[in-house]
């Protein structure tokens, strides 16, 4: 059934897998809403900058965000409406924070631009990939990169392998499963452009063994599109779908740390991703909307195509709204999802998923008891990092040791504390601590700069005395030649004696500025000198000589 | 809302206490074996380890102003005094028992942080103590008297023989290790000594004088094999201390019968089988890394291996295990294991060789 030899990645969990309570039903779709609001962030990168203001009318599909800079993409109006604020509103985001928004005010009419499909195969590629930011194109996956840029093989290159990404490996979250059994075909005809753009030899789709209905749709799909693609299965096991983690389980190439997934020749696409790249690049339509699952304690838990802008409490309503004893709201999954504070939140690109929480499906965590070194997080690591030792030198606030184990190369996938028998947070040590190092590091920055102004303006303050000194100079020389040449009465001597004083004063105001006191030394103190720095030198490579010999 | 979660928000149902719990069922077996085998002095000694444990486990939480409840509920403190229970000699009185819980608690495992903080096994650091400082109470074996049988104490006498230094001389009895190196000091060479007194289907059960939980090799491997079913334990440590001593011990009985025991007699005897599964798989004062686990393991085994034959203690398992125990977080600072992304240096991979457009 599966061609293809597998690589299993190091550690990983199997969480209650709580699939079933959404993957039923098919993709449901929503009234249009009275109001949207379309956050200028939703993305990895700088935020879009603003094109409209209060008061403005809109179409559907009508860009009212640019992307500003290279890490960026559009954002368009949800529908066709009237600007009624750019403001900060409640976002989705861990920190509850609000951020800049535009709100719009739906007209009823649902008017939208005409869109212009894309003729992909003979633009030339900056042009075609430039489209595709401007069209709002980001990754569904979770981590909103801007899609322009991944689909760049560079200048010279190209990406051996594209892998689609449909492992769905997060427990609850089933839009990608549903997307897949209902939409395959847009799903591959996205990844065929993808693999043009990239160059790419191969396509493989990675599906868990938990989606046969996904799998045995998507290899029909390849069929009947007379499409070279792989669907390989892979193992039930979170994180299968980190993108490094099914780029070593489908292929056995590992992305250096650091690194860039090309720099193993693979790029990998959520399956949404592609689907949304068919939609901009066959229907010339930007990212207006996205799958997502409602699910939890709710009424009827399913997955919604739902305009990115919808206010999330809206949606919770459409799937029959909360049930009694509900106990908060997760934005993506149990494992890397986050708290919702505010349902006036709208969705965005980066929102797979929003569960409801009650106490028995999300029971309080137990009060964290010491670590015993049981080492079980190291097993779960799909980094292979010592989870233990980076949380005992994050909790001390040992930063530089807690580097020293890789702090960095944490994804954050939570497996460490998943299975921590302590029930450590161990994931919000490794927060904190990347926290404090990147403020420590802008710190540093920031004193490194000072310093750096504070020596320039020093340069500059001795650079104008000098410049004063010799300006003074030159100028009482001019004026002694000019004595000289005319007379030599008395008067003209005693001129004659107040400018060489007036030289001698400038040049004395020269050396005062920049100790010389190496100039003008006799021989013999010269000689001095040399012979103490030939000795220094003797010293040096003598006691280098030593080091080499204890290393 | 008043308190936020933080990602994952799911957990595996996993607990301390639980694997506490896991590693004394595991001891289940072997315990009770000890307890008819030895009789009622052996339970008394073993609930005076335990009471003793937890009121020393209390005592010094409540010394720090920090809730005594949690670390009761544990059950480290209480599977430290049944490991110690396990390592005494069955007919040891009470204060052997009390001494060595509240040495193994509150001196080798409070004082150096508590839970998770102890740099040695505290049931092998307190039987160290009371075998340097109690000799003649911790190498007094008594013969097997099954609880059943005729030659077993009642519960009157059980309880002078724990609580009120009852003799017992003639049931004493000496181990086969002791009995060994007695004879060797005698200039009575193993061929001579060894036959009549070494009978390995006894060892294999248990029915020899020994510490009290020590003596069957078989119940012990069946509770390591659990331990390691459950995943609680891996192989690494286990099987690398059982190879450190049998492997010198082949080597060295095949060139000198006559002067180095056989692999299968130091397998079976003393408390290599116990140390291998449920001491040297501490995971506080063992390495993390299976590699370090294994040399850990192999380091135990040969220790004791070299204690056994050539020190002045008839048994080594617990010293080795403290030196061990000692070379732990050197250990753990050289074997780490291999990042992804990275080499063994931890160094970033080097990218794939760019491919050429052809």
């Amino acid at each position: 059934m599966n061609a293809r030899t597998l690589h299993p990645f190091h550690g990983g969990v199997h969480p209650e897998e709580h699939k079933t309570e959404s993957n039923g039903r098919p993709i449901a779709t929503m009234p249009l809403l009275p109001c949207y609001v379309v956050p200028l962030r939703q993305h990895i990168g700088t935020p879009a900058a603003p094109m409209v203001k209060a008061g403005d009318r809109v179409l559907k599909g009508q860009m009212i965000g640019q992307a500003e800079g290279y890490v960026s993409t559009a954002v368009h109006a949800p529908t066709s409406g009237r600007i009624l604020a750019v403001e900060p509103r409640p976002v989705p985001h861990p920190s509850g924070l609000p951020d800049l928004c535009i709100v719009i005010e739906s007209d009823g009419e649902d008017r939208a631009v005409e869109f212009q499909p894309l003729d992909w195969r003979s633009l030339d590629p900056s042009a075609l990939r430039n489209r595709i930011r401007d069209l709002g194109l980001a990754g569904l996956g979770g981590a909103v990169f801007p899609s322009y840029i991944k689909l760049n093989p560079g200048a010279t290159r190209k990406v051996p392998t594209l892998i689609l990404n449909g492992a769905e490996c997060e427990p609850w979250i089933t839009c990608d499963d549903r997307l897949m059994r209902e939409r395959a075909d847009g799903i591959l005809r996205g990844a065929a452009a993808m693999q043009t753009m990239l160059h790419a030899d191969e396509i493989i789709v990675g599906i868990e063994d938990n989606k046969p209905e996904a799998v045995a749709a998507l290899q029909a799909a390849a069929k009947h599109l007379g499409l070279p693609v792989e669907v390989a299965i892979v193992p039930t096991l979170y994180p299968s779908g980190g993108g490094k983690q099914l780029a070593y389980l489908l292929t056995g190439k590992e992305m250096p740390a650091g690194g860039r997934s090309t720099d193993a020749g693979v790029q990998v696409f959520n399956v949404a991703t592609a689907y949304s790249l068919h939609r901009a690049i066959d229907l010339g339509e930007p990212m207006l909307a996205r799958v997502v699952t409602v699910t939890g304690h709710v009424a009827e838990p399913q997955n919604f195509e739902v305009r990115i802008g919808t206010p999330i409490g809206d949606l919770i309503r459409q799937a029959g709204g909360e049930l009694a004893g509900a106990t908060g709201k997760l934005i993506g999954g149990p494992m890397m999802g986050f708290e919702l504070r505010d349902d006036a939140a709208p969705l965005t690109k980066a929102v797979n998923c929003v569960i409801v929480k009650n106490r028995k499906l999300f029971p309080a965590a137990p009060p964290a008891m010491p670590c015993i070194r049981c080492g079980e997080c190291a097993r779960a690591c799909p980094a292979l990092l010592q989870p233990f030792e980076m949380y005992w030198y994050a909790k001390a606030k040992d930063f530089g040791k807690a580097q020293s184990y890789r702090l960095f190369d944490c994804i954050e996938c939570g497996c460490c504390s998943y299975v921590c028998p302590s029930h450590i947070p161990l994931v919000d040590f490794f927060r904190f601590a990347k926290g404090e190092i990147w403020a420590r590091e802008r710190e540093k920055e920031a004193s490194e700069q000072a310093r750096q102004r504070h020596e320039f303006h020093q340069f500059r303050l001795e650079r104008e005395k000098q410049e004063k000194a010799d300006k003074l100079a030159a100028k009482a020389v001019d004026r002694l030649k000019t004595v000289e040449t005319s007379s030599s009465d008395p008067e003209a001597e005693r001129k004659k004696a107040i400018l060489q004083a007036a030289i001698e004063r400038a040049q004395k105001a020269k050396e005062g500025i920049t100790p010389k006191n190496v100039d003008g030394l006799t021989p013999q103190i010269q000689q001095e000198i040399a012979d103490i720095e030939a000795r220094r030198a003797q010293l040096r490579e003598a006691a280098h000589a030593k080091d080499e010999d204890n290393a | 809302m008043s308190q936020l979660a933080h990602s994952p928000h799911a957990h595996a149902p996993v607990s301390v206490g639980k694997v506490m719990a896991t590693v004394m069922l595991a001891l289940v077996p072997a315990t009770v074996f000890g307890f008819w085998l030895y009789g009622w002095p052996a339970i008394f000694l073993w609930t005076v380890c335990v009471a003793a444990a937890l009121l020393g486990e209390a005592a010094t939480m409540q010394l720090q102003g920090r809730p005594a409840r949690p670390a009761l509920l544990d059950g480290s403190a209480l599977l430290t005094a049944w490991l110690l229970a396990l390592s005494l000699p069955p007919w040891a009185p009470w204060w052997i028992g009390a001494i060595g819980s509240l040495f193994a608690v509150v001196v080798t495992k409070q004082v150096f942080g508590g839970l998770g903080q102890n740099v040695f096994n505290p049931a092998m650091a307190a039987r160290v103590m009371l075998l340097i400082s109690f000799p003649v109470e911790m190498t007094l074996w008594t013969a097997p008297a099954p609880i059943t049988g005729l030659h077993a104490p009642g519960f009157a006498e059980a309880w002078r023989i724990t609580f009120g230094g009852g003799a017992w001389d003639a049931m004493t009895s000496a181990s086969l290790l002791g009995h060994v190196k007695t004879e060797f000091t005698r200039g009575v060479d193993l061929l001579s000594s060894l036959p009549g007194y070494y009978v390995p289907h006894d060892s294999v059960w248990g029915q020899r004088a020994g510490s009290l939980g020590e003596t069957s090799a078989l119940l012990l491997l069946f509770g390591g094999l659990y331990l390691i079913a459950r995943r609680i334990v891996t192989w690494h440590a286990p099987v690398a201390m059982l190879l450190g001593v049998a492997v010198p011990a082949l080597i060295a009985n095949t060139l000198a019968p006559a002067h180095y025991l056989g692999p299968l007699p130091h397998l079976l005897s003393g408390g290599i089988v116990l140390g291998a599964f449920f001491i040297a798989t501490d995971p506080v004062t063992s390495p993390n890394t299976a590699t370090g686990q294994f040399i850990f393991g192999l380091g135990c085994g040969l220790l004791t291996w070299i204690i056994r034959t050539w020190g002045g203690y008839p048994e080594g398992v617990a010293f080795a295990v403290m030196l061990m125990n000692a070379t732990t977080p050197m250990i753990d600072l050289y074997v780490k294991p291999r990042i992804y992304g990275r080499n063994r240096k931890g160094q970033s991979l080097p990218a794939a060789p760019s491919k050429k457009e052809a």
